[in-house]
């Protein structure tokens, strides 16, 4: 053992440098993991100290109506302290500028008991209750233009902004980009008038809880006693595991990307490996001939393998330390609140172990040669080992590296699907990317060159020359293409289809809340701006009583088998209509445009994926609960709707009739032309009709754009790590074949060659291989997209060519540019070396 | 003549008392031993049925033409290879029934190489080049030893020196200190001069046989140089992997 050790050492002696530069393909991949899941570990502390904050209450109540003075007495004396607040939806108008969807925000009491509130300037929540003031979300603010001191009209009331705010339990950073959070004093809140007009309000009540109150159990026992009266509990714990659960999901997605990284540089170790091995044939047989065993000659390149993963691996760790800091930054819009750094030995121990695991794993296919080195090398050098067949346990190494793959993807996902699927796209993308490389060499060789200048000759001959690294570029670079333009074109084809939605004669200004004695008035105002409404649905908010003759509580109680609880309990938001939309299609039973007056159960249409979750088909009954009145009812038809339009969709369409007494809201929908439109339209209803909200695609569609923007570079950032990857890994393939460069350069040059014509040939040969490379990946990121476009986001693929040609101009750009750089001095070697023996 | 005439009844009459004398204590004992090779155009067979038996302290030379089939039978004869058919024994061991494994033990514990083109690992100095059969034993302490050796060729201030720096007949002079560093019962040597210049080839060859005779070591030499192969007491001639002639010199 001890001499393998020494060995191993010895024999890197005189290539420690090169080898250092090997290990680097896997220190960017090794970053990433250990960079992202350092900051998870961080984030998942930081819940853990500050779960209570999350919510600013240890158990919050909330309802859509007002609280009772019943159901508040028996809540008040549960908790030492306790505060009770409102949320509406509502239209804000800044200043005499824009006007948009808010959430108007007001709490009596000392809310929040944990957690801080941060203001700009610091300390103006004490300050809210000296008149109507109000603070508002730091970004909406800003898009605002308003400055402190500015007017913001909600409702009836005309507010002065004292502040931003810029922090705040509960809030989150992607939902309050949609509605950001107005805070207002209760008293000035209900000067607005918006509370009794029946707006979306959301009543709380927030609870601190005595120390050692198990507020699970507490939850539990309120949930049994208050049951019919529509209230919901979350206790701290609770939001703590939902914002969790969706962090550590984005989190491991993002390791993946990360984690391709690694493999991709792990597929450059091995290659650089396969090489360094190649030129320790000799040693090897003279260790074989002096005795030693196929096992010890095998170890000691295992040593020098592993090795290699220890010092890549160790320097990804300190890497990924520095990019932690980098990460919070891109990050901080999914990110509920700023971060400590602590140093998580987790994420450490997690980096190092992919790291040196991948990465031995694949050093393993060129060190399985190395037991095959026959001593008799040694007599005659270029004696040609006849493999007897295949090796079984290169294909053991092979399933490893599969299993390897499965298994993280498994772990980080926690689903083991997401494993076969990662797993399952890797495999396929490194055999098209290594089927395309087998092409090209095959079509290299075939295709006649004699037309072309020497240079060009000789560059397409070094495509498919022995030793060629044809294949290892093509994997990296295109690899990295793939990913980097799937990312791309994923985010054009989205955007394409978001401001598709507004085009043609489709809708482009939603108004809700409308009510019902408003809508011949919001119609005559819409004629009147030149904006006739196209549409309006009545809006009535139901809840589910039963399934199939089981309650909708019964059900919850057990949720492993049955439909969700969020399915059971949600608010539904229904309709009436006699007509389908064009946007649906009925896909089992059939659509019902009338009913007969004191029908026992009105047919309704359910939409296709609800349908799925309740687990409800054709001919099923259930109850709904209207405002308090029961009404019963069957499935007539499931239908499939396009969710994507802009117009408002339904999960259940009555036919005219049983709804008619309900009472309801109204949504109408209309089409401007140009934002002058949309912006007289909109002031025109803010003054008549100021309950009236809107919603105005242009605005969402910059809203969204910005957001898939954010996401897209913090993507966009890891995935990078692959193309630099695949840099690292064209270096170290460029230099480890400048060896047999130079003696070539160096005949050339004895045989007459000009440093220019050396020059073309290399220029020649890494624009033909960073062409195919990038074209190949490129291809396959069309492929990518087109099936994501399809299956998963259900748009249609855009015509990525612009996009497509740039990144392929710029990866080839790359690639030649690598390769000249890399190779710089190879021509310069005077041709007297060739006299030289290299040794 | 007299010995290649008893040579020759040895090799055909392998229960002679003289033969059974020898082999008593050979060191080196080939019977019916065959190569042969797949090639595209068929079987090439190039050792054909050799035998013959190696005392423990001679010397020996395999002579014959390029082609002849002495590298391989000197591969086959140091475990280097498996042969088609036929025996070899070893320093007292079967080695044609010993896996690659088993002969990489029998290599290390009892012979010793001199190769033409030297083969010393080149990231190691001429000192650690010559322990490494040793560390592959697992014994480690023994540099005295290692510069003892490299004393007695001529090299005790190149210790360490890489290969690199060392010139082809100092190189040599370090193969040779390995090849004698485990103490082998017989050393193999394969032109052990073809790369060195006159003068060097000459020093080199005493120094073969000086070390050999101190240390009372069996030496088997394959060379087509007739004149080194006049100073062993042994010839054998190989002519298309057949052996035409097994003579004693009067060396």
């Amino acid at each position: 053992m001890a001499f393998i050790l020494k060995m191993a050492w010895r024999d890197t002696r005189a290539s420690r440098r090169r080898l250092l530069l090997y290990s680097l393909s896997i220190v960017l991949g090794v970053a990433a993991l250990v960079g992202i899941s350092s900051l998870g570990h961080n984030l998942r502390q930081a819940f853990d100290i500050q779960a209570r904050g999350l919510l600013g209450a240890d158990l919050a109540v909330t309802a859509r109506q007002t609280f009772s003075e019943q159901a508040l007495a028996k809540l008040r004396p549960l908790g030492v302290a306790f505060a009770q607040g409102v949320t509406i939806s509502t239209m804000a108008s800044f200043g005499e500028g824009s006007r948009r969807l808010v959430q108007l925000n007001a709490v009596e009491g000392s809310f929040p008991f944990y957690g801080e509130v941060e203001t700009a300037p610091a300390g103006m929540l004490a300050r809210l209750a000296d008149g109507n003031n109000a603070l508002i979300e730091e970004t909406a603010l800003t898009q605002s233009g308003l400055a402190v001191g500015g007017k913001i009209k909600l409702g009836a009331t005309t507010f002065t902004v004292i502040g931003a705010l810029k922090k705040y339990p509960g809030q989150s950073p992607m939902a309050s980009m949609f509605s950001p959070r107005v805070q207002v004093a209760m008293a000035a809140l209900k000067t607005t008038g918006l509370l009794q007009k029946g707006a979306l309000a959301q009543h709380s009540v927030y609870l601190k809880l005595a120390d050692g109150t198990d507020a699970k159990a507490l939850e539990t026992r309120l949930r049994a006693e208050r049951r019919g009266e529509r209230m919901n509990f979350t206790t701290a714990e609770e939001r703590k595991e939902q914002l969790g659960d969706a962090l550590k999901n984005i989190f491991s997605f993002i390791s993946l990307v990360g984690f391709l990284a690694l493999f991709l540089g792990a597929v450059g170790v091995a290659s650089a490996m396969h090489v360094f091995i190649r030129q320790r044939i000799a040693t090897v047989a003279v260790l074989r001939c002096l005795g030693a065993s196929a096992r010890t000659s095998f170890s000691i390149y295992l040593v020098q393998g592993f090795g290699l993963g220890v010092v890549g691996s160790g320097l990804g760790v300190l890497l990924g330390l520095g990019l932690q800091f980098l990460l919070p930054i891109l990050l901080q819009d999914f990110v509920p609140y700023r971060l400590e750094f602590t140093v998580s030995w987790p994420a450490i121990a997690k980096g190092l172990g992919a790291g040196v695991g991948v990465s031995t794993l694949f050093t393993l296919l060129p060190l399985l040669e190395v037991r095959r080195v026959s001593p008799l090398l040694v007599l005659r050098s270029g004696f040609d080992e006849t493999a007897d067949g295949l090796d079984p346990w290169r294909w053991a190494v092979y399933a490893a590296i599969g299993g390897a793959m499965f298994g993280f993807a498994t772990l980080q996902t926690g689903y083991w699907q997401a494993g076969l699927a990662f797993s399952g796209a890797m495999i396929v993308s490194f055999g098209v990317l290594g089927g395309a490389a087998k092409g090209i060499i095959w079509l290299a060789r075939r295709t006649r060159t004699g037309w072309m200048a020497y240079p060009w000759r000789q560059g397409v001959a070094n495509v498919h020359r022995p030793n060629n690294r044809t294949l290892l570029l093509m994997m990296s670079l295109g690899l990295g293409t793939f990913l980097l333009l799937t990312l791309g074109l994923t985010r054009a084809s989205l955007l394409a289809r978001i401001s598709g939605m507004g085009a043609g004669e489709r809708p482009n200004l939603i108004f809700f809340d409308v009510q019902a004695d408003q809508v011949d008035q919001l119609a005559a105002i819409a004629r009147r701006a030149g904006v006739p409404l196209l549409k309006t649905s009545p809006i009535i908010t139901m809840r589910l009583n039963s399934l199939k003759g089981r309650t909708a509580e019964e059900l919850s109680v057990d949720p492993k088998n049955g439909p969700p609880s969020w399915a059971l309990r949600r608010e539904y938001r229904s309709t009436y209509r006699a007509a389908m939309d064009d946007a649906e299609k009925v896909t089992e039973g059939k659509w019902v445009s009338t009913v007969p007056i004191g029908a026992a159960r009105v047919p309704v249409s359910i939409e296709a994926s609800l349908a799925k979750d309740l687990q409800l088909k054709v001919g099923d009954e259930l109850e709904f609960n209207v405002q308090g009145v029961p009404v019963k009812a069957v499935i007539g038809s499931i239908r499939q709707v396009d969710w994507q339009r802009m117009q408002t969709n339904f999960f259940f369409v009555f036919p005219p009739g049983p709804l008619d007494g309900a009472p309801a809201t109204f949504a109408a929908a209309a089409r401007a032309r140009g934002p002058e439109e949309t912006a007289r339209l909109q002031r025109a209803v803010a003054k008549e009709l100021p309950n009236v909200s809107a919603i105005d695609l242009g605005f969402v569609l910059r809203l969204l754009d910005g957001i898939f923007t954010k996401i897209a570079w913090a993507i966009s950032f890891l995935a990078s790590f692959t193309v630099i990857t695949g840099v690292v890994v064209l270096v170290s393939a460029v230099l480890m074949g400048r060896h047999q460069r130079v003696r070539e350069a160096v005949l050339l040059r004895t045989l007459g060659a000009q440093r220019g014509q050396l020059r073309q040939i290399m220029l020649a040969e890494y624009t033909v291989l960073g062409l195919l490379a990038a074209a190949t990946g490129g291809g396959l990121a069309v492929i990518a997209n087109s099936l994501l476009a399809k299956f998963l986001f259900k748009v249609s693929a855009i015509p990525p060519w612009p996009l497509l040609a740039a990144t392929v101009a710029a990866v080839t750009l790359l690639t030649i540019i690598t390769g000249l750089l890399a190779n710089r001095g190879v021509s310069g070697y005077p041709p007297l070396e060739v006299l030289r023996q290299e040794t | 003549m007299f010995f290649a005439v008893q040579a020759k009844m040895i090799l055909s009459h392998g229960d002679s008392f003289f033969n059974y004398a020898m082999t008593a204590e050979a060191i080196l004992k080939v019977e019916h031993l065959t190569k042969t090779y797949a090639t595209a155009a068929g079987p090439l067979t190039v050792l054909h049925e050799v035998s013959f038996a190696i005392a423990a302290g001679a010397t020996c030379a395999v002579v014959g033409p390029s082609g002849s089939g002495k590298t391989t039978l000197l591969g086959l004869c140091a475990g280097l290879d498996r042969p088609s058919g036929g025996r070899v024994q070893l320093a007292g061991r079967e080695i044609g029934g010993l896996d690659e494994d088993g002969r990489a033990r029998v290599r290390n514990e009892s012979v010793g190489f001199v190769f033409q083109n030297f083969q010393l690992v080149p990231t190691l100095t001429a000192l650690e080049n010559v322990l490494v059969p040793l560390e592959l034993r697992g014994e480690s302490g023994k540099g005295s030893e290692a510069t003892a050796l490299l004393e007695r060729v001529g090299l005790g201030a190149r210790l360490d020196h890489y290969p690199v720096k060392l010139s082809g007949g100092e190189q040599q002079r370090v193969a040779l200190a390995r090849a004698f560093i485990n103490r082998p019962r017989i050393l193999f040597c394969d032109e052990p001069t073809g790369n060195l210049d006159g003068d060097t080839a000459q020093a080199m060859t005493d120094l073969i046989f000086g070390l050999n005779r101190e240390r009372g070591t069996t030496f088997v030499l394959v060379t087509h140089d007739l004149d080194l192969a006049r100073r062993t007491q042994r010839i054998i001639r190989l002519r298309s992997g057949a052996v035409i002639s097994d003579e004693r010199t009067t060396a």
